[in-house]
Parts: C-alpha cells; structure tokens; sequence
C-alpha cells in the first residue's frame, strides 16, 4: 500500500503551498465524499490536507448583510446560525437536507460543491441565490458564480492547486426570499430526482429580481435565465408561474434511470419550480 | 512510513494513539484502542452503526480520519454508562427490546443521547428525523423511538 501523508495546516497560504507542492493531493473537509471514494478505490491521494484548523474556511462572517460562509464550515454549524437562517432559509434548508445528521456533523458547503454532484442539493439553492465561490490558488484569489464551477459530473473548472476557500452569500434587499425544494422517493436520506432553488424579491406585489436553478437535470446544476424572465416584473400569477415552469422544462437533459424517467423528471422540474416560488414568496412577504 | 502521533481525549480520558494517515476514527477505536463497543456496518456513512460524538458533534467513525482526532474530545458508546450503572437510554432500549441484533445499538444510543443533549423534549417526528441516519433491520424501529421518547420524558421528570 503507497503512502499516504496528512496536513492539516493552519493557514490557506499553507494549505495553497502544500496542495501546489504535492501532486495527487486531495483536500479534506468534511470527508463525507472523500473517504467514501477513498474506500471504494476511485480515488488514492497520496496526501491529505485538512482544511479544518483553518478558522477562515470553518466560521461563517456577517457584513454588511452579506454572509461568507467558510468552505468546510460543516452543514451543522451553518444550520445552527439564527441570521444566516433568517435571511437566506432556503440555501439553509438545502444544506441541511445532505444526508443524516451523522453527515451533517461534517458535510460541507464548499465539498458539496467541489463534488461536483449534478444532484448536489445545495448547488442549485446556492446558484439561485447568486452566491460567489472564492477560490486560491498558486496565481492568486479569484471568485466565481458557483454555477461556473462544476463543468460536468465529479469535474470542477478548480485550476491545478486551487482551493475552494469561502461560499458568499450577497446581501439582499428588503422583500426578498428563497426556497429550495427536491423530489425524493423518500421522506429523508435520499439523493434528488430533481431538485429546484428559487431566489426572488417583491416589491408592491410584483416580482423585481428572481433566479432559478435546477438540479439533478443536466451534466451540472442549471441556473435557467428563461424562468427567472418569467417571474421578474409579474405578480406571480398562474401565467407567470407556468411559463417559468415551461422554461424550467425546456431547460431539462437530465438521465433516464431506475430513479427517473427523462419524461418525469422534466415533469417534476415544472412542478417543483411551481412550489419553490410559492414558498419563497411566501418568505419575501414576510420579510 | 512513520506513523502518525495523534493526542485526543476519549469519554473523558486523555488518550494518545499512533495510526496511519488512511486509517478511520473508526479503525483506531476498534483496532488500536480495543473500543470495539463502536460498530462498523456500511463504512459509508449510511447506517450509522459507528456513530460517536466529535466536541459534542454527533459523526460516523467510518467518515473520520483518526489524525483528525488531535485535540479533540472523542464520546463512544463505552462513555454512556457510568461504571456498571446503565444510562437511562441502555436500560429503556433492554426493558421495551428496542434491540435484537444489537448490531446498530450503539450507534442508536449515541445519537439518541446526542439529540436528548440538545432536545430535553423532541416530539416523535423530531425523534425520527433525527434517528434517520442510523439504520436497523430487527426492530422496525417503533420499539426504539418509543424507547427514546421514553427516556426524554424520564429525563424531563428527573429534572423538575
């Protein structure tokens, strides 16, 4: 068995060093996808580096009403945050809905994305939201829609060395509110058939500003333009709502498998951006 | 390869373990430190067999680096009991059979003890929701969750 070595640095300028420095590394957040694939064989890095004795990556900040959310600040610790839940409830209730409580003691935002799952569930309550991903790297720091970084199943547009570093979340106006809703066989622990983020804001009972993102519907997490002109500037009426829906439809590449049918799951995307929209309405009204 | 020197506290006990950097939380407990109370059923983070707590946080073993443990505080299922005096979880989970196997106990009685820690009061669907990452294939689950609300409900009575 090849070696294996384990850092757990205490800076991201020294995780950058380390990860630069040693090819076939992998990152360590929470774990709960790399110890797996580790397991299973798909993956053998031949070093570790565990980003969690970085206070950056692992604490959550507030200003200006804006969140930055650390990349392996595990789910736990980001459910358990009052003012981050009050104001984005849904990219809250997305996160929290990886896996059991056992995984949320450890998952992580920025893993989950990183994973690059197409069925990710809080990749698209994160897109709607219009979050940006800072990422450092051996060049420097940059950030980037977190749409843009998944280019496919289990691949990212990380360049060499590149760390996921912190989740933003923007500040958002008064009357605004999000929803992330999924469809699983089940009522807990399942992965989505299709899931559907809706961010949007309300003033004088007309919609101003809307994203929607689907997932587990194509390669990557979808942030779909054409249900979000649906909604802007409309009351969110029954028209409206179905002609977002339509567009989340048309949108749809998703697989066919034992856990949906192509045709279902384009279904289903409709109808969850019905019910998404509802929720978060409902949420901005109340804000 | 040189091993790793790891410095951690277990169920309250400072405790220090060599391993290697691939080894689970979950292989240093059994195979190092002779905590086989801990069990491994999936090694996937599904069934929730080897559920510990990590500075309070409930966790699987399998998902755990043991290097990860430095300077942690480490709670397994051999911290629940005091001395030969059951905690009220072990002594519900016997007296209404919420166990056969006795498999997926462990794991069962250390998040129920992690939700009643933060939860004096769940209601069942709490209970269950909570409980959902730890799978039995004896029981059905009924005995246990009443078992869990049971205790709650002695816990609450104790403290008033």
């Amino acid at each position: 068995m090849a070696d294996i070595r384990y850092s757990a640095p205490s800076t991201i300028d020294e995780a950058v060093r380390l990860f630069a420095a040693s090819g076939g590394a992998k990152i360590l957040a929470g774990g709960t996808d790399l110890l797996v694939q580790m397991r299973s064989g798909a993956v053998s890095p031949g070093h570790i580096i565990d980003v969690k004795r970085i206070a950056e990556m692992t604490s959550i900040a507030e200003q200006n009403g804006s969140f930055r959310i650390g990349a392996a600040a595990s789910a736990a610790v980001i459910g358990e945050h009052a003012a981050l839940r009050k104001v984005w409830p849904g990219v809250v209730e997305a996160i929290n809905l990886i896996g059991s409580k056992q995984v949320q003691g450890r998952a992580s935002a920025g893993g989950n994305l990183c994973n690059a799952s197409p069925a990710a569930d809080s990749v698209p309550a994160m897109v709607a939201a219009g979050a940006t991903v800072t990422l450092q790297g051996p060049g420097g720091r940059r950030e980037l829609p977190v749409e843009q970084l998944a280019s496919g199943p289990g691949r990212t547009t990380l360049a060499p060395g590149e760390i996921a570093v912190a989740i933003t979340l923007p500040a958002r106006p008064k009357g605004s509110g999000d929803a992330y809703l999924r469809l699983i066989p089940r009522t807990e622990m399942d992965i989505a058939v299709v899931g559907c983020g809706v961010s949007l804001t309300i003033a004088n009972g007309a919609c101003t500003t809307a994203r929607v993102s689907l997932g587990a519907v194509a390669p990557t997490v979808l942030l779909v333009d054409g249900a979000a002109k649906a909604l802007i500037g409309s009351k969110l009426d029954e028209a409206a709502l179905e002609a977002a829906a339509a567009a989340c439809r048309a949108v749809c590449k998703p697989i066919d498998d034992k856990r949906g049918t192509i045709a279902y799951r384009t279904k289903i995307a409709g109808v969850l951006l019905k019910r998404a929209t509802a929720i978060a309405a409902e949420r901005a009204r109340s804000h | 390869m040189s091993k790793l020197h790891v410095t951690t506290t277990i169920n309250g006990e400072p405790t220090e373990f060599l391993c290697d950097a691939r080894e689970t939380m979950l292989d240093v407990l059994r195979d190092r430190l002779g905590l086989t109370g801990t069990k491994e059923g999936c090694g996937s983070g599904d069934c929730g067999a080897c559920s510990i707590t990590v500075d309070g946080r409930l966790v699987c073993a399998c998902l755990m680096f043991g290097a990860e443990a430095e300077g942690s505080q480490i709670g397994t299922i051999e911290g629940l009991a005091e001395g030969e005096k059951l905690h009220p979880l072990q002594k519900r989970f016997i007296e209404l059979a919420a166990l056969q196997c006795g498999i997926c106990t462990p794991g069962f009685l250390v998040a129920a003890k992690a939700l009643l820690d933060r939860n004096k009061n769940p209601t069942e669907t709490e209970v269950r929701y909570w409980l959902a990452g730890n799978l039995c294939r004896c029981t059905g689950y009924d005995k246990i969750i009443r078992a869990v609300m049971d205790v709650a409900a002695e816990l609450r009575g104790a403290t008033r």
